[in-house]
């Protein structure tokens, strides 16, 4: 091991190559030990030497080579590329026979022509138009998506679609029940967050008490919501769109079509309904988490009384607070949901499109989240709610 | 066999993924109880012509018919009505992960009959049974060997004693004996239930065993450049390109 080390590490070449003239003839002269662990320091000098030279015709001289592997293949290829350019006439026989048989296989078969990607690089405007087309393409699948889950929502309505009614309810429980640690943690110390914030601003006016109100106004109202939501994009969405997704790799979305069962109907229903029945629960609770945070800053840091803060939280919710709050889950549900359902539905056919519609999922649910509020946001505030 | 029915007809079939042609005027015809063999070389497009035939994309120009019912100008209930009417094995089986093999099994049955629970779990027995793997109904996919989850797609294909079974490379991935054991499965098929079976392969031992009729699929060309009962076919063709595929480019 050590030896192999200090071969690595040496900037030495093993192995040679050198050109030797002879008349009209080149005679390259390969000796050493080619191997891909080590330098090839004058190979490139070689094709140079040979570049610049006037041979008629090229041979091979390998008495002193010790050992070879695909480095000295992949020379000697370069070298033939470049005699053959140039109209030399090569005789590869001083070569080993296994270089020789390699060589044999490797040019065998010619390149099929346009087989090889070529790269080519777009003008800037050609770019700009190629990108706003795709833009408008997925756009448009965007909406075909929203078509179809919007027909098969209305055969479920008319009981006409299949439901699997076992999914379901694993669903709701996944995305429910299984859900309520990571909420009761984020929101806890979310409310907790919000009561520390206001608290520095509302004690410079002798305010703490209305510490109890922001918390409890803001979680109701927005805070539960967004919080729950993002969470559940990243924890639920995400793991819509990596299931569809696998699926779709193992040809069993294709199985399905085949059976004559909508996707639609079969998977995307039942984890919608389960998402948009299970976000405004998760968001009550996530309300009463957030504001058991103020409660605890409030009760045990600002000096409220327990009652104080009961009747404040209280006197400051209004049921159209709540209303809007749970608005927002069921929003944000049928948000996370469908996101993830749709890139699941749009993923490749490999393990690394899984990745990205994962991705994607989140993060198309995440920036539809915030898109969302601002225009709940806005509304209400128009309507003057 | 003496008057050969009809069964699936293409016809001008070219298939295309965007603006990149696969192959173009495929023409040929699949007979009732044929063993109709779908080859060519790598990447010549055979698996895309089973997504065509099954239903799964759509031509980019020509005719693909179920007896004589053009399949994509039928209605959306019509094509729904044939589809229910052919079984198909995908490469990876395609077993539904998240269930056992008997739910697989089941679900066919519970979506599109009115038997009861009892009787369908007789017939997800039965169907387990007829591909050997009888008492594996609890288990679910991941944890079966892929020859097993063949099998399993198998039976699953066979849910609902279609008319037309597809096969995927069905011998792709399983040792000799096995991929021997499919093919007298696939016959054995074919004579007791009369159905008619649709084989993208490239395995010789299989084609020249049970293939009946054949459609041979050239990249270059871009379209079929012969057909007909492979047998046959290795005897007569004069074309360089399949001789070669049909003798492992021995001759």
């Amino acid at each position: 091991m050590r030896e192999h080390a200090a071969d690595k590490t040496s900037r030495t070449p093993c192995n040679r190559v050198q050109v030797l003239r002879q008349g009209d003839t080149a005679c390259l002269r390969l000796a050493g030990d080619w191997s891909i662990q080590r330098d090839s320091a004058d190979a490139d000098a070689a094709l140079q030497a040979l570049r610049a030279g006037s041979a008629r015709a090229v041979v091979f001289e390998a008495s002193e080579l010790t050992g070879w592997d695909s480095s000295l293949i992949t020379f000697l290829l370069k070298t033939l590329a470049q005699c053959r350019e140039r109209g030399l006439s090569v005789d590869t026989a001083g070569l080993p026979q296994g270089v020789q048989r390699l060589l044999g296989l490797a040019t065998a078969i010619p390149e099929r022509s346009g087989a090889r990607k070529t790269l080519k690089r777009e003008p800037f405007l050609s770019s700009v138009g190629s990108q706003t087309l795709a833009l408008l393409d997925a756009g448009r699948d965007m909406l075909t998506f929203l078509g179809e889950v919007t027909v098969a929502l209305g055969r479920l309505a008319t009981g006409r679609a299949r439901f699997p009614k076992a999914e379901f309810f694993a669903i709701l429980k996944t995305c429910g029940s299984e859900a309520l640690p990571i909420v009761s943690l984020i929101s806890l110390l979310v409310g907790l967050i919000l009561a520390f914030v206001g608290a520095v601003q509302l004690s410079m006016f002798g305010a703490q008490i209305f510490v109890a109100s922001l918390v409890a106004i803001a979680m109701v109202r927005v805070m539960g919501a967004i919080m729950t939501g993002i969470i559940m994009a990243g924890r639920t969405g995400a793991a819509f769109a990596a299931e569809i997704g696998t699926m779709q790799v193992n040809e069993e979305i294709d199985a399905l079509q085949t059976m004559g069962v909508s996707p639609m109907e079969f998977l995307v229903l039942p984890r919608m309904l389960a998402l948009v029945i299970m976000m405004p629960l998760l968001c009550v609770y996530a309300d009463l988490m957030g504001i058991l945070g103020g409660f605890i800053v409030g009760v045990g840091m600002l000096d409220l009384t327990v009652t104080e803060y009961y009747q404040e939280t209280v006197r400051s919710i209004s049921l159209t607070n709540l209303w809007i709050g749970l608005f927002h889950g069921a929003v944000f549900g049928v948000i996370v949901a469908l996101a993830g359902c749709m890139r699941g539905m749009q993923c490749g056919r490999s393990a690394s499109a899984v990745g990205t519609a994962t991705t994607s999922a989140v993060v198309t649910s995440i920036i539809s989240i915030v898109i969302a509020t601002a225009i709940i946001t806005i509304v209400c505030n128009v309507l003057g709610i | 066999m003496s008057h050969p029915e009809p069964h699936i007809r293409v016809e001008d079939l070219t298939m295309a993924y965007g603006s990149y042609v696969l192959q173009r005027d495929l023409t040929f015809t699949v007979n009732r109880a044929d063993i109709f063999i779908i080859m060519g070389g790598s990447g010549c497009g055979k698996s895309t012509l089973l997504r065509h035939l099954v239903g799964l994309k759509e031509p980019a120009r020509g005719r693909v018919s179920y007896g004589q019912t053009d399949f994509w100008a039928a209605p959306a209930q019509e094509r729904d009505r044939i589809m229910r009417r052919i079984g198909i094995l995908y490469q990876s089986g395609a077993l539904w992960s998240s269930m056992t093999l008997a739910e697989n099994i089941a679900l066919p049955l519970r979506e599109y009959t009115r038997l009861g629970a009892g009787e369908i779990q007789d017939i997800v027995e039965l169907k387990l049974a007829l591909v050997g793997l009888a008492g594996f109904g609890d288990y679910y996919p991941s944890g079966i060997s892929g020859g097993m989850k063949k099998r399993a797609g198998l039976a699953r294909a066979m849910a609902l004693d279609p008319e037309i079974l597809f096969f995927d490379e069905p011998s792709a991935g399983l040792d000799p004996v096995s991929a021997r054991q499919l093919d007298d499965l696939i016959l054995e098929l074919r004579d007791s239930l009369g159905s008619t079976i649709v084989i993208v392969t490239h395995e010789l031992a299989s084609i020249f065993a049970i293939g009946s009729n054949s459609v041979f699929l050239d990249p270059d060309t871009k379209t079929m450049i012969a057909g007909g009962n492979p047998r046959q076919l290795l005897q007569e063709t004069r074309d360089p390109k399949v001789r070669t595929f049909l003798t492992r480019g021995e001759q």
